[in-house]
């Protein structure tokens, strides 16, 4: 056996798409089985089961599921209630939920129903970004699947009427962003709202809205199916369940794997992942949550468990799980430079530090880059990364300056040794280094 | 009432205030770009960060965050320093550094906040970015790359002005304001968004590069240009005025004027009278004051009063108008008129001529049936304020007469009187509060008094006015109409109304017609009658007269204007009239004493005691009487009962930018008609 | 990133298709009526699919279809980036990831080849048949470095790989989407090592379930 989690335990069975992605296969695979009987529970007992597995949020930010769900209104008053589910999937390392999309769809629609129900919301949309094409073609037809099984729909067998809807959107990151997804759902540009009212309150359309990702959703049918205690069980305390990894960058295999929350990451990469390109010793630094989170170097990595807590006290996060491993060839500041492109790229524009400041942390690293900097602008760069992150109405701005200031965190040496090599040799005055031409 | 406390200063506040505006009630100015009490939130610029308790351990935005019971407010510490610090060298790392050449230098948001939150020195090595130009039409000039996308601009066009024609396009550190296409903006309103942009990205064209602030003599005074009396501030440099700016005045404009009140001003400087004529031998030619009083004495002498007649124009003042009507009945001429357009209001009464409802008052209303007006032409800051009504979703609006672009959904209920007699028999609506907006184009017509009478019973039925509410509400679009119906600025028994003068000086019965700044009639009509002018502007009145009287533009004089609400202003001279003319009252004054009629006032303060003795209204200063007088005002028995025809309502107003002589004299207006023509297709471009 | 702008070039009308508009009217119907809005990508996603690119004319059709000010469709436009707003490639519009996770796998080497073999980035190539850019991470990070091929994923891509599917692209063929390596999917090169146990799919987890965990007793 290769990790912790055993195949039994699994969640998403069809993750790499070997078996039948649609309504027959997800059936045989335990998928929409006992669901009406999970319904006939009520609503206060799913949402407390949901809270007892120690679900947290698989989008980035970890809160409690269960706890969302129960902070939608009781009753429905003149305004429907809504779930929506975050499928935007566009955190750089992250590639998880296009497989639940493409490969397991069945287990989401199973989910937002049950979901929907314990928030008393009659519809439900999936917002995937809108590269997956292919992802939502798949999608699209098991929804299909499901209303004419008369799963899910009006007078469906689960009693409870529930349409289900998939959205798209057409590049922008942003629209992960909760409520930059909810702008852009009702047909505008993607720039998150001001919280609050926040969604349980005013959502899509001004109505309650529960805001989830796939995963969260996806897992909620197998989580009840088989108890809150099983689910609760893996993984470590606050840390429990399953959870999707992703991992990319420099290992001999890269691959997404269901593994138990809190394995090594150490494990994480040797078993499944056939290990770090040129061996364990090879290794420079990763970034273990999608790429908003810091950088963690190679000591840091041998001890480090792939969960909210462990990687918090390496002030780096579990994020979405999305491990982007750098090997002893990489140049970090290069990585993260292209990462403060990428935030540069995405910021909507809205708030003022992270439109200006986005695009001035990028050009300062892409100096950093050729070494064309002053000594000086390492602190005046960090100094931005603290003008910016905290002072946005969302948190891209936070996700643009930490893997800056992880990078010097850890490797400000080689940054200022490339600044040095760079001067060697050239006149400066003054501390300002003249140009080569 | 809660209690929250700012910087360790307790403060009352009401439910619903944001931490901003209770920083405020504590005295604490917070700064800020992006938020604008009349507009939406939008909370982007972050300027106006604050530290809370409790909260989260970062500085809050406090211009969009509910104020709670018990919380703590900083606004002063060094976290909130340094995070106002930093917001402020991003808002500058792309500024340009231009403030010499920038028309909002000395009164630029940005400068101003850039004094307590700037650096010394720039920490941004990078180039700065540069934006392309964009155009916005004959009024709005700007500097794109100046712009904080504060998105001011776009929240004013789409929410006030219902004319979703500014946007934010792309996104991040590449976002740009633009207009679709770069097409001219449409509005009415455009000219706001140059007070509203914090920096100088939207400045004035018209007034580009024309004066500094702190060159102006700034005057408080009110606007002429519709009947609402909107407050403005007038700037003047020596003898020119040079621009035009709205005041905070929230019973009538709030804090917006229209693009005529504000850019008409050129026309003050342009086609001016600024020197008597008297015509000789078919010629007009400069004479002396004495010259032209002989002249009209003479004429005046030999005629017979019912051959003689006066007719007040739209942009004069209540005295002007008194000194006139007391000259003429004096001389026992029944025939005066003040309503040029042919209006049938006067008679019966004041409720009948005003709007009631008062215009603040209209945003109670729950239900508005506008009946042969566009309110959108003929008063556009009263159009934002009903949008901004029709916005809550608590007005339901509806129009008889022409179907126009109001900027907010309405029921056409039709073109014409017919519609109206539909609910005669109409049990008394669902509504609480249920108002009528009704224009001129319904009452300056032959049958006006009869639709009057008619539009009076179906408010009757529609339960319009009632016991503390009064939502028959007539709009005017002329400034000085209210005060003339006021102190009966009508034909006297016997007299001729301007329509029926205008016949009979056609038909050769007439022996003189004094135009007293009136030039909105068919000046064919009096090609065989001695007309006497007496105005600012050669325009239409000018140009058929025979004797010229030179006066005051209304920035030149003081002089009470009244309203369409019935509110009495004074409006404030802001500099002298062109060269030998003069205040009006004052001609009127020394003709009476040529002609041995002398009007018992020898200064402007004599003349308004004489005014308020006559009509107590006019002392009531600022005041609008709104529903005080409901339950005795009669509404279905105003005007007279008789048969209408069924020709539909008009507008009176064919172009919005060139209703008086002042507008047809500016070069900005006749620009914006031209682009406004263009835009509607009627106009082929070059 | 530069300012998206409309193009210069542009045709003097745009009309629906009727396939185009029937989905368009699906769309809609996913929306309560009164938020015909909502469909604003979704629609504009159609208009690029019978286009190739989204044209000034085409801005106004949605409007007019979709009951909004034209500003607002143009700021959505201008704010999504896989809307084009200039023609594109006849053959193929070629998307190769170039962020981080792509990035140390050989997205460079990519980038390299597309500029060598179809000129500068954003422009209609020399023959007209290719587009190519660079965009952000495509969410399929196990499988870079990798593309977005016209509306499909081309992934575990090499500079030969990727040589190999732009020359079928200009020969007219489709290459099949997928791993240029023979991967399913995200699974580790070399076959999955996980998911293994026959017993997942044997149809044993399809069995009745007799007891809900901590269900409920009955009342
Ligand atoms: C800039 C930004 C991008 C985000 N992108 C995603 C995303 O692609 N997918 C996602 O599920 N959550 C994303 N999130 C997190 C969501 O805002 C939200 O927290 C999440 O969808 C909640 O779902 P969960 O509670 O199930 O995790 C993003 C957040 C930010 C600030
Ligand atoms: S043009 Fe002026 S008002 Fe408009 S977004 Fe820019 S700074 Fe704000
Ligand atoms: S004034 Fe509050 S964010 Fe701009």
């Amino acid at each position: 056996m290769v990790g912790i989690l055993e195949d039994k335990d699994r969640i998403f069975t069809n993750l790499y798409g070997l078996q039948d992605p649609g309504l027959e296969g997800a059936k045989a695979r335990g998928c929409w089985n006992a669901t009406r009987e999970i319904l006939q529970q009520g609503s206060g007992w799913i949402i407390d089961n949901m809270k007892a597995s120690g679900l947290r949020g698989r989008g980035g930010a970890g809160f409690s599921t269960g706890l969302k769900w129960s902070f939608m209104p009781k009753e429905v008053g003149a305004r429907p209630h809504y779930l929506v589910v975050n499928a935007d999937e566009s955190e750089p390392g992250t590639c998880k939920d296009r497989e639940i999309l493409r490969h397991d769809p069945h287990l989401l629609i199973e989910g937002c129903l049950i979901a929907s129900f314990s928030m008393q919301a009659h519809a439900a949309y999936i917002y995937l970004r809108g590269e997956y094409v292919r992802e939502r073609e798949v999608l699209e037809a098991a929804v299909r699947e499901a209303y004419e099984a008369k799963l899910i729909g009006k007078d469906n067998v689960h009693g409870w009427d529930f349409d289900l809807y998939v959205h798209h959107g057409a590049g922008a990151y942003i629209c992960g962003e909760e409520t930059a997804l909810l702008e852009s759902l009702e047909g505008k540009k993607g720039q998150p709202r001001l919280k609050p009212p926040f969604p349980a309150g005013a959502g899509l359309y001004g109505c309650p809205t529960t805001v989830n990702n796939v995963e969260s959703i996806a897992v909620a049918g197998t989580i009840l199916r088989r108890g809150a205690a099983w689910f609760a069980g893996i993984g470590r305390a606050n840390n429990t369940g399953t959870k999707l990894m992703c991992v990319s960058g420099h290992v001999n295999r890269p691959c997404n794997v269901e593994e138990a929350m809190s394995i090594p990451l150490k494990q994480l990469l040797e078993e499944h992942c056939g290990g770090v390109r040129g061996g364990w010793g090879n290794l420079k630094a990763i970034i273990p949550g999608g790429s908003s989170v810091p950088m963690i170097p190679a000591e840091q990595c041998e001890t480090a468990l792939m969960d909210f807590d462990s990687l918090r006290e390496l002030r780096s996060g579990l994020g979405t799980a999305a491990v982007i491993v750098m090997d002893k060839s990489t140049d970090l500041i290069r990585a993260i430079a292209r990462l403060s492109y990428f935030y540069k790229h995405e910021s909507c524009g809205q708030c003022t530090p992270c439109r200006e400041g986005t695009g001035w942390m990028w050009r300062v690293m892409e100096r950093m880059v050729r070494g064309e900097a002053e000594m000086s602008e390492i602190d005046l760069l960090l100094d931005v990364t603290t003008q910016v992150e905290g002072h946005t109405i969302c948190a891209l701005g936070d996700a643009a300056a930490w893997p800056i200031q992880g990078l010097f965190r850890h490797f400000r040496g080689e940054v200022e040794e490339r600044i040095t090599a760079y001067r060697r040799g050239r006149p400066h005055i003054q501390g300002h280094t003249l140009a080569a031409e | 009432m809660p209690k929250a406390k700012v910087n360790g200063k307790e403060v009352e506040f009401e439910p619903g205030m944001t931490v901003l505006q209770v920083a405020e009630l504590a005295g604490e100015e917070i700064p800020r770009f992006c938020y604008h009490e009349r507009l939406s939130i939008a909370g982007n610029c972050r300027m106006c960060l604050v530290e809370v308790k409790p909260g989260p351990p970062k500085p809050q935005a406090s211009c969009a965050l509910p104020a709670a019971e018990n919380q703590e407010i900083f606004t002063n510490t060094p976290m909130v320093k340094k995070a106002r610090q930093g917001v402020m060298e991003f808002l500058l790392v792309n500024h340009p550094l231009d403030c010499p050449i920038c028309d909002q230098g000395g009164e630029c948001d940005l400068q101003d906040e850039a004094m307590g939150y700037g650096r010394a020195g720039s920490r941004y090595d990078e180039n700065k970015r540069a934006v392309e130009e964009k155009f916005m039409g004959p009024l709005v000039k700007t500097v794109m790359t100046r712009c904080i996308q504060c998105t001011r601009c776009v929240r004013f066009i789409t929410e006030v002005a219902g004319e979703p024609e500014i946007g934010l396009l792309n996104r991040g550190e590449n976002a740009e304001i633009s207009t679709y296409l770069q097409k001219a903006v449409t509005s009415e309103l455009s000219g706001n968004l140059v007070d509203l942009c914090p920096v100088g990205a939207l400045t004035s064209k018209p007034y580009a590069f024309n004066a500094r602030p702190w060159e102006l003599t700034k005057t408080e005074t009110v606007d002429v240009m519709d009947a609402l009396g909107s407050a403005i501030r007038v700037d003047a440099r020596g003898p020119a005025v040079l621009r035009v700016l709205p005041r905070l005045n929230d019973e009538i404009n709030e804090e917006w004027i229209s693009d005529k009140t504000r850019h008409a001003v050129d026309g003050l400087a342009r086609q001016r009278l600024d020197q008597p004529y008297v015509k000789i031998d078919g010629r007009l030619r400069p004479a002396t004051w004495g010259q032209a009083f002989q002249a009209i004495a003479e004429r005046i002498k030999a005629a017979k009063p019912e051959r003689m007649g006066l007719i007040a124009g739209d942009l004069q003042d209540a005295e002007s108008m008194k000194a006139a009507l007391d000259l003429f009945r004096k001389l026992g001429v029944a025939s005066t008129d003040c309503r040029q357009d042919g209006s049938k209001l006067g008679h019966g009464p004041r409720e009948s001529w005003l709007f009631n409802s008062t215009l603040a008052g209209l945003e109670e209303a729950d239900a508005l049936m506008i009946i042969g007006a566009n309110p959108r032409l003929e008063a556009p800051v009263l159009n934002a304020r009903i949008r901004k009504r029709w916005l809550t979703g608590k007005l339901l609006v509806g129009v008889i007469g022409e179907q126009a672009d109001l900027t907010y959904g309405y029921n056409y209920l039709g073109d014409g009187p017919e519609a109206i007699k539909r609910f005669l028999d109409h049990g008394p609506i669902q509504k609480e509060k249920p108002a009528f907006l009704i224009g001129q184009g319904a009452l300056s017509r032959p049958d006006g008094a009869e639709i009057l009478n008619l539009i009076g019973r179906a408010a009757k039925a529609l339960t319009v006015v009632k016991d503390g509410w009064n939502g028959f509400n007539v709009l005017h679009t002329a400034a000085s109409r209210v005060a003339g119906l006021d102190m009966g600025f009508v034909p006297a028994e016997g007299g001729k109304d301007a329509a029926t003068m205008l016949d009979a000086a056609e038909a050769g019965e007439m022996d003189l017609v004094y135009l007293l700044g009136a030039d909105e009639i068919d000046t064919n009509k009096v090609a065989k009658t001695f007309v006497v002018y007496q105005g600012s502007h050669g325009d239409a009145g000018a140009s058929v007269a025979d004797v010229i009287l030179p006066g005051a533009a209304y920035t030149e004089k003081t002089g009470i204007y009244v309203n369409t609400e019935g509110r009495a202003q004074i409006a404030e001279r802001v500099v002298f009239p062109k060269g030998e003319a003069k205040e009006d009252w004052t001609i009127l004054r020394a003709l009476s004493e040529t002609l041995g009629q002398t009007l018992p006032y020898d200064s402007l303060a004599e003349l308004r005691g004489a005014l308020i003795a006559a009509h107590p209204t006019f002392g009531h200063i600022d005041h609008a009487p709104g529903h005080s007088s409901a339950s005795q005002f009669a509404v279905n028995k105003i005007g007279v009962a008789g048969e209408v025809a069924s020709t539909p309502f008009a507008s009176p107003i064919k172009d919005f930018y060139l209703t008086n002589p002042i507008a047809r004299a500016s070069v900005t207006m006749a620009e914006c008609s031209k682009s406004r023509a263009l835009s509607l297709g009627l106009l082929a471009a070059e | 990133m530069s300012s998206r702008r409309l193009s210069p070039d542009q045709p003097q009308s745009f009309a629906f298709q009727p396939e185009t508009l029937e989905k368009a009217q699906w769309w809609m119907t996913k929306y309560p009526p009164e938020r015909k809005q909502s469909a604003v990508i979704p629609v504009l996603w159609l208009v690029q699919k019978q286009e190739g690119w989204i044209s000034e004319p085409a801005l106004r059709a949605v409007a007019d279809l979709l009951e909004m000010a034209v500003m607002r469709v143009l700021e959505v436009a201008t704010f999504y980036t896989m809307f084009q707003l200039e023609p594109v490639g006849k053959a193929a519009l070629i998307q190769v990831c170039g962020t981080t996770p792509c990035m140390l796998r050989g997205a460079t080497e990519l980038i390299a080849l597309c500029e060598a073999e179809l000129g500068p980035r954003d422009h209609l190539s020399g023959d007209g048949l290719f587009t190519w850019q660079e965009v952000e991470c495509l969410g399929a990070c196990c499988n870079a470095p990798m593309a977005q091929i016209n509306d499909y994923y081309y992934e575990d891509l090499t500079p030969e790989s990727l040589k190999a599917i732009i020359d079928a692209f200009r020969n007219g063929e489709t290459p099949a989407p997928g791993s240029a390596i023979g991967r399913r999917s995200s699974e580790p090169a070399g076959g999955a090592l996980t998911l293994t146990d026959p017993s997942l799919y044997d149809g044993s987890r399809a069995l009745p379930i007799t007891a809900i965990p901590n269900a409920k007793e009955p009342a």
